[in-house]
């Protein structure tokens, strides 16, 4: 048991060098002067002169890339062009409204896709089964910006709920929170609870034929208990590993939506970042949302082999 | 004979060695639906290729002309759908998005299936590419998408050629990984046995023999991944990360239709409206012949 968690996370550590490695190709492979991407249009002589010095642009390429890493190792992600801050200390800035967000879609995502998932795959090729089969097409190709504007045009314009735009802090009270977060938090979460919806219901199908649902109805359980006590926990399995590969959706979706809403999240940080081509923070941003994606993932291999007896390596 | 054998769910029939539950239920997530909405589908993406092909006959105006008396016109006799903030036309030039959209779809498709296909068959094959090609692909995979073409198109002049390339860089690794373990369960297969046994050339025998059975899902493959770069196109233009915008694409319109949002919407819908119904019709497509290729699938989702 240990032995396999301790050979997963060694197993991860390749990756992550393969990421890092794109990463630093990416900028020296690039056509012209890393130097010059690095430093933008309007460097004179001088600034390229250091910047060359320092990113070792003289040394061979792989002894660059060896410092390069041992800086990433010890947390020096590298400076904003423009604001002269570190790239570290800007994505700590960025984080909670980014976290905000992420957080209510996944609540969201959960209070909405596995009870309509359920309950398809339980009334299986009824009206609702189709309805909520369809609706996830829909929800999986309606691109999310053109989703938030229908949200905003419906809720905050016509009909005056909500706010069109913005962030407020939870701790600046939970009222303006909540107001702000709900039509960002519903862009956002569409495309998951597609996902989920289906994934949930694909997976409860394949569970609804085991004999151990049989039995449980043969004894008497309700249908309630059969569904979300026996079925449900068995089906949970492949649910889990959608939000893991999902993450990658979440990331592009987190990008859009804070775009739409004008959240100064994460998402905003980088946009801002490539019409500035402030490289460093798109570089440190790649760097740990990969880092996440790969954490993420191991987490939920993880916990299959904690939580499910039958995975041994 | 038991019940679990006769349940082709559970025989594991179509061979996906790999990533048990997840990749087998995900590749059946979107399966029942009606033949009507194949051919609704259908029609939708002819009339899209329609009006790229024939913009220039179909326009009324240059999209690209200014017209600073017109600024942020209503619909008219000669402004079909108004006009934009600098008084081009809209209908035109969503017209004009569609070559775009189309463009980067068809284009994304074959150049990643072009070059995974190749990588795919030789990780499948050889034991000593695929730990190394494998390891790589599954960086690449795990940097998200959408940030690895921001980085790609930030770091060189935005044209057509990039965002294509930056595009299709993120879906190689989907196509390497799919070629690949079809070519490992096909290399189990007695016919395949046979080929070798019979000393037929290696290189003989990865077209012949293994290639073939990577066609049938590299289609469906194939269709997802142009859906999925009409989107991901539309999003970096929207994000001003895409090509020109100069260029008339469903991503620019929208993407300087956004300050107008609250006095003319119609800026962004008109596009959103017709880049969601493209990639809508093409993911039923690609639904329909994933359906019509995989006999199994069909049977078990009916």
């Amino acid at each position: 048991m240990l032995s396999y968690f301790v050979r997963r996370v060694i197993a991860a550590i390749p990756v992550m060098l393969v990421v890092a490695l794109f990463v630093f190709l990416l900028l020296r492979l690039s056509p012209g002067d890393p130097a010059a991407i690095i430093a933008g249009d309007m460097a004179t002589p001088e600034q390229l002169a250091r910047i060359r010095a320092a990113l070792g642009l003289d040394e061979p390429l792989y002894i660059q890339f060896f410092v390069w890493l041992g800086e990433l190792l010890r947390g020096d992600f590298g400076t904003s062009l423009i604001s002269q801050t570190p790239v570290l200390t800007m994505i700590h800035q960025r984080l909670e409204p980014t976290l905000s967000l992420a957080l209510v879609s996944i609540l969201f995502t959960v209070l909405i896709s596995v009870p309509l998932g359920v309950i398809a795959a339980w009334r299986h090729g009824s009206f609702i089964d189709n309805f909520v089969m369809s609706a996830s097409v829909v929800g999986f190709s309606v691109p999310v910006f053109v989703i938030g504007y229908l949200l905003i045009q419906l809720f905050a314009i016509e009909l005056r709920w909500f706010p069109v735009q913005g962030f407020r802090s939870l701790f600046d009270g939970v009222g303006p929170f909540v107001s702000r977060i709900v039509l960002p938090a519903l862009t956002l979460s569409s495309i998951y609870i597609a996902l989920i919806s289906r994934m949930t219901r694909a997976s409860m199908l394949e569970v609804l034929d085991e004999d151990y649902i049989r039995t449980a109805r043969a004894k008497g359980l309700g249908e309630r208990a059969v569904l979300f006590r026996h079925a449900l926990r068995n089906a949970a399995v492949p649910i889990l590993t959608v939000i893991g590969t999902g993450f990658a959706l979440m990331v592009s979706g987190v990008v859009v939506t804070e775009s739409v809403f004008n959240i100064p999240g994460l998402g905003r940080l980088i946009v801002d970042a490539v019409l500035a081509r402030d490289y460093p923070v798109i570089q440190g941003l790649i760097l740990l949302t990969s880092g996440l994606y790969v954490v993420i993932n191991l987490l939920i291999d993880l916990s299959y082999a904690a939580t499910d007896p039958r995975i041994r390596y | 004979m038991n019940m679990q054998t006769l349940n082709p769910s559970r025989t594991g029939g179509d061979a996906m060695p790999e990533g048990r539950g997840a990749s087998r239920l995900l590749s059946r997530l979107f399966a029942t639906r009606p033949k009507a909405v194949t051919l609704i589908a259908a029609v939708v993406l002819a009339l899209i290729v329609a009006i790229a092909l024939f913009a220039p006959w179909l326009a009324n105006h240059d999209p690209l002309a200014l017209s600073p008396a017109n600024r942020l016109k209503g619909m008219s006799e000669s402004y079909w759908l108004g006009t934009d903030a600098y008084g081009r036309d809209l209908y035109s030039r969503i017209l004009y998005g569609a070559q775009v959209s189309l463009i980067v779809g068809v284009g994304v498709a074959i150049l990643s299936v072009a070059i995974g296909l190749p990588l795919g068959l030789l990780a499948g094959y050889f034991r000593a590419i695929d730990a190394i090609l494998m390891r790589i692909m599954d960086g690449l995979m795990a940097i998200p998408g959408i940030l690895l073409a921001i980085a790609i198109v930030s770091l060189t002049s935005a044209n057509l050629w990039t965002v294509m390339l930056a595009i299709m860089v993120p879906e190689i690794p989907q196509v390497v990984r799919l070629v690949r373990s079809r070519v490992l369960s096909a290399r189990e297969e007695p016919f395949v046995e046979a080929a070798v046994l019979m000393g037929t050339p290696t290189l003989k025998l990865m077209i012949r023999h293994l290639m073939p059975s990577t066609i049938a899902p590299l289609i469906v493959q194939g269709t997802y991944i142009c859906a999925s770069a009409i989107l991901t196109e539309a999003i970096l233009s929207f994000l001003g990360a895409g090509i020109g915008t100069e260029i008339p694409s469903w991503g620019n319109i929208m993407s300087e239709g956004r300050i107008y949002f609250q006095i003319k919407p119609s800026l962004i819908f008109w596009a959103g409206l017709l880049l969601s119904a493209c990639i809508l019709s093409i993911n039923l497509l690609g639904d329909s012949a994933r359906d019509a290729l995989d006999p199994k699938m069909k049977r078990r989702n009916a």
